[in-house]
């Protein structure tokens, strides 16, 4: 098993790995395009739970100033735990995981196609999020500083999220499976992300939130790697 | 069935004696603490709990990766018994640290970073449990712990910086910055030999668990192999 890994790997270029990813997160983006059943239910759960927070969290524009950050954050990495589950169990259910295990390319190039195509999916329902609250709450969330950090919060919550995603639906218990697994590893993520959003919107001076883009860009690298690294031990059969 | 090794019952006994002298020390042989009292005595044990817990985390992590590499299943049995003992351990460690929080600091838990640390890699640890439940097939089930175990170790250095990060740019409202009025205190020598006395015998239990839960893992991985047998 592992020499015909290792040949595949020798024996395939650059070009072909990228266009292996290439070809796996278009494949998901075009099923989508077509379905369109995961993004809506991701973005009509994203609005229950911000509707939820409106009212167990009585938003008034006090508070609405120190916990925008948490709701935005809140609310995206529910969403994601609902794409990344349904994106896998999809893969799963239909017999489409085998298949692709068995095209000729590396292990790494599935996981990859599924980051960038779930990655894609969170963004999205990001995008639609940020101007229905600024809407609904009369604020100005647009920002490249914030967006700076959607991206690269939502970049390690994907990179974690797929590998453990299928991982979850492998086993008996894979609905409830995910989100147990990936709220405790995704914590410094989430802190990260909420603390910068929030300095970026409460116009905090550079310095001060340097350090929590920093860590999320430590986070980012390192799960992306040791994804990438271990990701053939969650698939292989 | 192979008979407890002769080693383990030495072991087993030696830990029993080791533990009633730990005792013995913490209660007699270590002064009072001037400003806490008897509660400070709770925390020789807090420490050396805490410290199994986290030895048995390690171990679980290394295992898992030596599984990774070798896909033996023995490492399997290894890295699961290093969590399940450590996931009690730790577990004593946080309520021993509750108790003594409570008259120190005048609540049963605060959000500071190891205390918080302290929590997630708990409940990381008991995901991974459910996680090895929800698994029948026991390669599967191996491999899926072992890249567990990894990502979960790797995690909790990063969220202790996240955490501290979090506290030292937050200012500090509650309880200022000097050590004393947080519960610190100079230990004495006799405390400190306590202390690292404390450490060391239940360094020694926490080898005598993890012998006798890696011997129960044997035991399962037989029984699963005889239950496989029968149905085939």
């Amino acid at each position: 098993m592992s020499n015909t890994t290792t040949h595949r790997r020798t024996s395939l270029g650059f070009g072909s790995f990228f266009r292996a990813v290439g070809a796996i997160a278009w494949k998901d983006l075009a099923a989508e395009l077509r379905s369109r059943e995961l993004l809506s239910a991701m973005l009509v759960f994203a609005m229950l739970v911000i509707l939820i927070f409106n009212f167990a969290l009585e938003l008034d524009v006090k508070t609405r100033a120190t916990i925008t950050s948490g709701v935005l954050w809140v609310t995206f990495a529910f969403a994601g735990t609902l794409g990344l589950n349904r994106s896998m169990a999809v893969e799963k259910d239909r017999g489409c995981l085998d298949g692709l295990l068995l095209a000729p390319v590396d292990r790494s190039a599935i996981y990859f196609g599924k980051v960038i195509s779930n990655l894609a999916f969170m963004l999205i329902v990001e995008a639609v999020v940020l101007p229905v609250y600024s809407i609904l709450y009369n604020t100005n969330l647009f920002s490249i500083g914030l967006i700076g950090v959607i991206l690269l919060g939502s970049i390690g919550y994907v990179a974690v999220g797929t590998l453990l995603s299928s991982m979850a639906v492998q086993t008996r218990t894979r609905d409830v499976m995910l989100p147990i697994l990936l709220f405790p590893v995704i914590v410094p993520v989430l802190v990260a992300a909420v603390k910068a959003s929030s300095g970026v919107l409460q116009g905090l001076p550079m310095d001060e939130i340097l350090p929590w883009l920093n860590l999320l860009v430590v986070y980012d690298v390192i799960f992306t790697a040791i994804a990438f690294m271990v990701f053939d031990y969650v698939v292989e059969e | 069935m192979t008979p407890t090794p002769r080693a383990l019952r030495i072991l087993e006994i030696v830990s029993l004696l080791l533990f009633a002298a730990a005792v013995w020390m913490v209660f007699f042989y270590s002064p009072l603490e001037a400003v806490m009292g008897a509660v400070q005595k709770v925390f020789y044990f807090h420490v050396a709990n805490a410290w199994v817990g986290m030895l048995g985390f390690i171990a679980a992590g290394v295992s898992g990766i030596i599984y990774l590499r070798t896909k033996d299943l023995k490492w399997d049995i290894v890295e699961v018994a290093a969590v399940e003992i450590s996931l009690v351990f730790f577990f004593i460690a946080i309520v021993t640290g509750s108790i003594w929080a409570y008259p120190a600091w005048n609540t049963w838990w605060t959000w500071d970073p190891r205390l918080t640390t302290a929590a997630i890699l708990e409940l990381i640890y008991i995901a991974y449990m459910l996680l090895r439940q929800g698994i029948e097939d026991p390669e599967r089930r191996a491999r899926f712990g072992a890249v567990y175990t990894l990502i979960g170790g790797l995690s909790v250095p990063l969220t202790f910086m996240s955490i501290r990060l979090f506290r030292t740019i937050h200012p500090v409202v509650v309880g200022g910055a000097n050590a004393a009025a947080q519960g610190g205190f100079d230990m004495t020598p006799k405390m400190l030999q306590s202390m690292l006395f404390s450490i060391a015998v239940f360094s020694v239990i926490f080898i005598t668990l993890f012998w006798h839960r890696i011997r129960i893992g044997n035991l399962a991985q037989t029984v699963e192999q005889l239950k496989l047998k029968l149905t085939q």
